[in-house]
C-alpha cells in the first residue's frame, strides 16, 4: 500500500487550506448574522469576529502568496480547457458506473482540469468581489479622506459583499460535497490532512488521461 | 469596663460627627465660615467673600434692591444679562433668520406668554414683567439671585412676575400653609456661581411643572445616580449645568434655536469660542477606542446611543397635552380634575387631557441644526398634523446626524379662518381668563385682542407635534445602546423609521438574497441528488 502513496499536499499547503477553511466557515456564519439572516452571537460580536477573521485571513494570504511564488505552486492554477469534457463526463455519467477517474493526481498536477477552472473562477471572480468589497467595508471610516465616498455608497459595497458571500457559500457546499468523490468517501479529506494521497490499485497507469497529463509535464 | 470604653468612644464619635458636620456646613455655605472654599458641583473657589462687602449688609426688602447692590460693583453685569436670552426671551435663528424665543415661537404646552405674563414670567431672569409694556431697559429689574443664589432658599413665586415672596403668604390659598419669604440679605451675602438648583428652578420645571416639557430635564438631576446622568452624578463627574453650558459675559451657550447638530471642531480649547455645549467639546471627535464606533459619529449623534431613554429619573414627563377637552366640570359644577393610578393629573379642567411617560424610548430623526419653528403670526396648514418645529436634515445632508427626540403630541386652539395659531388668555383675575371661566370663546378673543393680532372670532383645535432633542441624562457607557438595537431586521429596531440610509443588519437587496438563496439551496440540492444517485448506482452495481 505504501508504495502507492504520493506526498501531494505539503505541510504549509495543508496549514493554509485548513486555516482558510476555518476562517471562511467562521466568516460565513458571522457574515450572515451581520446580514441579519439569524441571531447567534449578537451583532457586535459577529462584527468583531468577522473582522478579526478577515485580518487573519489576509495575513494567511500574504504568506500563501509568498509560498505560491517561491515554490512555483501557483502553476497549479493555470487553467486548461483540455480534458474538461472528460471530467464533466466522469462526474455526470462515469462516477455512477464505477468508471475509473479520468485524472491521475501527481505532485506537479494535483488539480484536475475542472478543479483548475473552479479555483480560477474563485480566485479571479469571487475572491476579488469579496475581498475588494470587504476591504472597502473595513475602511469605511477613511472613505472621506480617500475621496471614495464620492464614488461609492455603503449600500453598493454591502450588496456586492453580500452577493460574493452567497457565491462563496454555494461554492463551499459543492466543494465539501466533491471531497467525497474520491475512491473512498474520506480519501480526499484524509489526503488534505496527512498530505499523502493513496493511489487506487485498480487504476491502470496507462489510462488515456493519465498518459496525456504525464506526457504534458 | 466595656461600657465605660463604649462611653468614651461614643463621646469621641459624637465630637467627630459634630466637627464633620461643622466642616460640611462650611463647605456648602461659604458665608458661614468666611473662608471661600470649593463649592459642590466642581465649582472653583471664589476669590471674594461676599458676606464682608459693606454693600451687601442690607437689609434688603426686595429683589431689585439686591440687584442695585450687585451692580454697584459688577457694573457690566446688568447690561450683559439684558442682552441674553434669559432676559429678552427672544432669539434670532442663525440659520433661518427668524425671530424666535419664548416671545414669538409657538409651542404645544402652556401656549403664549402674552396676556399671561405674571404667571409665565416667574421664570424670567428679571422682576416685574407683568404685561406687554415691560421696560426691558431697566437694569435694576435684572434678577441676579435666581442664578447666583447658593443657599437654595431663593424662590420666585409662581404668580408674581418674577418676584420672590416679600411677606408671609398662604400658599396655595386656603391650604392653611403659610410660606415665609426668603432672607434676601443672607442670600445676597452668599452669592456664587450657578448650580443645578439655580438652572433647574426654571429648566427642570419647563411647561409648568417638574419634568413636564423636556423629558431629559427634571429635578431628579439635582442629585442623580450615575446610571441616570454620568456627568452630573456625585458618583460620576459631579458636574453642574454651567460646566458644559459655559457663559461668556452672561451669554449662555447651547440653544435649541442654534444647535450644533454636528460639531466638527472638537475639544473646546482648540477653537476658544468658550462653548462646551456639545459632547465633542470635551470628548473630541473620536472618543471611542473602537474605530468602528468613531465612524458612527459622522451619521449618528452621540446622544442617540448614549441616552437610551429619557425621563429615567423616576419623574414622568408629559408626552401628550390635549387642550381641546379642557373646561369640563364635575357633577358638583366645579372644575374637574382627575388623577391616574400613579397620582398624575390625567385630566385638568384648566388644561385638558394629559399622558405621561417614564423611561421613554426617543424618536429618531435626521437633524442638521436647522429648525423651522412656527411663530404665532405664521400661516399654518390645517389639513394635516401641524409640526410646530420641524427639524431639517436627511441622509444626503452632510451636516445632519441622527438625533434622539421627545416628540410632544398636542392639540391646541387655532383660528380656522385666518389659519393661525391663537393666543389663549389663561391666567389672570378677570372674567375672560380661561382658568377662571373655562370659556375658550372669551379667553381666545381676549388673548388675541391683547396681542393685537387678527382673529376671525372662530376657533377650532389642531393636532400638533413638537420636537425636543434629547441631550441630557447621559447614561454610563455600559448602558449605551447595543449594536443590534439598530442593526436589526426587527420592526422594533430603533432606527426603523430612518429609511434613507443603508443600515447593515437591517437592509438588504431582495434580489440578491433571492438569487443567493437559490444558489446555496441549488448547491446543497445538487450535491445531495448527486450523492444519492451515487449510492443508488453503487448498490445496483454490486
Amino acid at each position: 500500500m505504501s508504495a502507492n502513496r504520493i506526498y501531494i499536499y505539503k505541510r504549509y499547503e495543508r496549514f493554509w487550506h485548513w486555516s482558510q477553511a476555518v476562517l471562511i466557515i467562521v466568516m460565513m456564519i458571522t457574515g450572515f448574522e451581520i446580514h441579519g439572516s439569524y441571531t447567534l452571537i449578537g451583532f457586535k460580536d459577529a462584527v468583531d469576529v468577522h473582522t478579526i477573521s478577515a485580518w487573519t485571513l489576509m495575513v494567511v494570504w500574504a504568506f500563501t502568496t509568498f509560498w505560491q511564488f517561491t515554490t512555483g505552486e501557483w502553476r497549479q492554477y493555470i487553467p486548461s480547457t483540455r480534458n474538461v469534457s472528460a471530467m464533466i463526463r466522469y462526474y455526470t455519467v462515469g462516477i455512477f458506473k464505477d468508471t475509473p477517474h479520468p485524472f491521475r493526481k501527481t505532485t506537479v498536477q494535483k488539480h484536475n482540469p475542472l478543479q483548475r477552472l473552479a479555483y480560477l473562477a474563485l480566485l479571479a471572480f469571487i475572491s476579488p468581489l469579496i475581498w475588494g468589497s470587504g476591504l472597502l467595508y473595513l475602511f469605511y471610516g477613511n472613505w472621506a479622506q480617500l475621496g471614495v465616498d464620492k464614488v461609492l455608497s455603503l449600500e453598493m459595497v454591502a450588496l456586492v459583499h453580500t452577493a460574493g458571500a452567497f457565491m462563496i457559500t454555494a461554492f463551499f457546499f459543492i466543494h465539501v460535497y466533491l471531497t467525497t468523490t474520491g475512491h473512498t468517501i474520506f480519501a480526499h479529506i484524509k489526503a488534505m490532512i496527512t498530505g499523502w494521497e493513496e493511489i487506487e490499485e485498480h487504476l491502470p497507469p496507462t489510462s488515456k488521461v493519465a498518459q496525456r497529463s504525464a506526457g504534458k509535464t | 469596663m466595656s461600657t465605660q470604653k463604649f462611653g468614651w468612644r461614643h463621646r469621641l464619635g459624637g465630637v467627630l460627627i459634630m466637627a464633620a458636620s461643622a466642616l460640611s456646613i462650611a463647605a456648602t455655605d461659604p458665608a458661614a465660615s468666611g473662608t471661600p472654599v470649593a463649592a459642590a458641583g466642581g465649582k472653583a473657589a471664589s476669590t471674594a467673600d461676599h458676606s464682608k462687602f459693606k454693600e451687601l449688609q442690607g437689609p434688603f426688602k426686595s429683589g431689585p434692591e439686591v440687584t442695585k447692590a450687585c451692580l454697584a460693583c459688577h457694573n457690566e453685569a446688568g447690561h450683559q444679562v439684558m442682552k441674553s436670552v434669559h432676559w429678552t426671551w427672544e432669539a434670532i435663528s442663525p440659520t433661518t433668520g427668524k425671530k424666535l424665543g419664548k416671545l414669538h415661537a409657538a409651542n404645544n404646552f402652556c401656549g403664549s406668554i402674552l396676556s399671561n405674563e405674571p404667571r409665565c414670567t416667574s421664570c424670567h431672569a428679571g422682576y416685574g414683567w407683568t404685561d406687554k409694556n415691560y421696560d426691558f431697559t431697566n437694569q435694576s429689574n435684572v434678577d441676579c439671585l435666581a442664578c447666583h443664589d447658593t443657599t437654595s432658599t431663593y424662590k420666585k413665586v409662581a404668580t408674581d412676575a418674577g418676584h420672590p415672596l416679600y411677606a408671609p403668604r398662604e400658599m396655595p390659598k386656603g391650604s392653611g400653609k403659610v410660606v415665609q419669604p426668603p432672607d434676601l440679605t443672607r442670600i445676597a451675602q452668599a452669592v456664587g456661581k450657578p448650580g443645578r438648583h439655580n438652572c433647574g428652578a426654571c429648566h427642570f420645571n419647563g411647561g409648568g411643572g417638574d419634568a413636564v416639557k423636556h423629558g431629559d430635564l427634571d429635578t431628579s438631576l439635582i442629585k442623580p445616580s450615575r446610571e441616570l446622568d454620568v456627568h452630573m452624578s456625585p458618583d460620576g463627574e459631579n458636574m453642574s449645568c454651567a460646566d458644559c453650558h459655559t457663559f461668556n459675559a452672561h451669554q449662555p451657550t447651547g440653544s435649541r434655536y442654534a444647535a450644533i447638530a454636528r460639531d466638527t471642531k472638537g475639544v473646546d480649547m482648540k477653537h476658544v469660542d468658550h462653548n462646551r455645549a456639545t459632547c465633542e467639546s470635551c470628548h473630541d471627535l473620536k472618543p471611542h477606542k473602537n474605530e468602528r464606533l468613531n465612524n458612527h459619529a459622522s451619521r449618528v449623534a452621540c446622544q442617540t446611543c448614549h441616552i437610551p431613554e429619557f425621563a429615567r429619573g423616576g419623574i414622568a414627563t408629559k408626552i401628550l397635552w390635549d387642550w381641546s377637552t379642557a373646561g369640563r366640570r364635575g357633577l358638583d359644577g366645579k372644575p374637574l380634575f382627575i388623577k391616574d393610578d400613579h397620582g398624575h393629573l390625567s385630566y385638568s379642567a384648566e388644561k385638558g387631557d394629559f399622558k405621561y411617560g417614564e423611561n421613554v424610548r426617543p424618536t429618531y430623526k435626521w437633524y442638521n441644526g436647522v429648525v423651522h419653528q412656527i411663530a404665532l403670526t405664521d400661516k399654518i396648514d390645517d389639513s394635516r398634523i401641524l409640526e410646530l418645529n420641524r427639524v431639517e436634515g436627511s441622509a444626503s445632508d452632510p451636516d445632519a446626524r441622527i438625533w434622539p427626540f421627545k416628540v410632544m403630541v398636542g392639540k391646541q386652539p387655532y383660528d380656522p379662518v385666518n389659519k393661525t395659531l391663537v393666543v389663549n388668555h389663561v391666567y389672570g383675575k378677570d372674567d375672560t381668563a380661561f382658568w377662571e371661566n373655562f370659556d375658550y370663546a372669551k379667553s381666545i378673543k381676549a388673548g388675541m385682542d391683547y396681542a393685537e393680532l387678527p382673529y376671525s372670532g372662530k376657533f377650532d383645535f389642531i393636532e400638533t407635534r413638537m420636537n425636543w432633542f434629547i441631550t441630557h441624562m447621559v447614561a454610563p457607557k455600559e448602558k449605551a445602546l447595543r449594536c443590534n438595537e439598530c442593526h436589526t431586521r426587527s420592526e422594533d429596531g430603533r432606527l426603523a423609521e430612518i429609511t434613507d440610509i443603508y443600515l447593515p443588519g437591517r437592509d438588504r437587496s431582495g434580489w440578491i438574497d433571492l438569487l443567493g438563496g437559490i444558489a446555496i439551496v441549488g448547491a446543497i440540492g445538487a450535491g445531495s441528488i448527486h450523492g444519492i444517485a451515487r449510492i443508488l448506482s453503487r448498490r445496483k452495481g454490486h
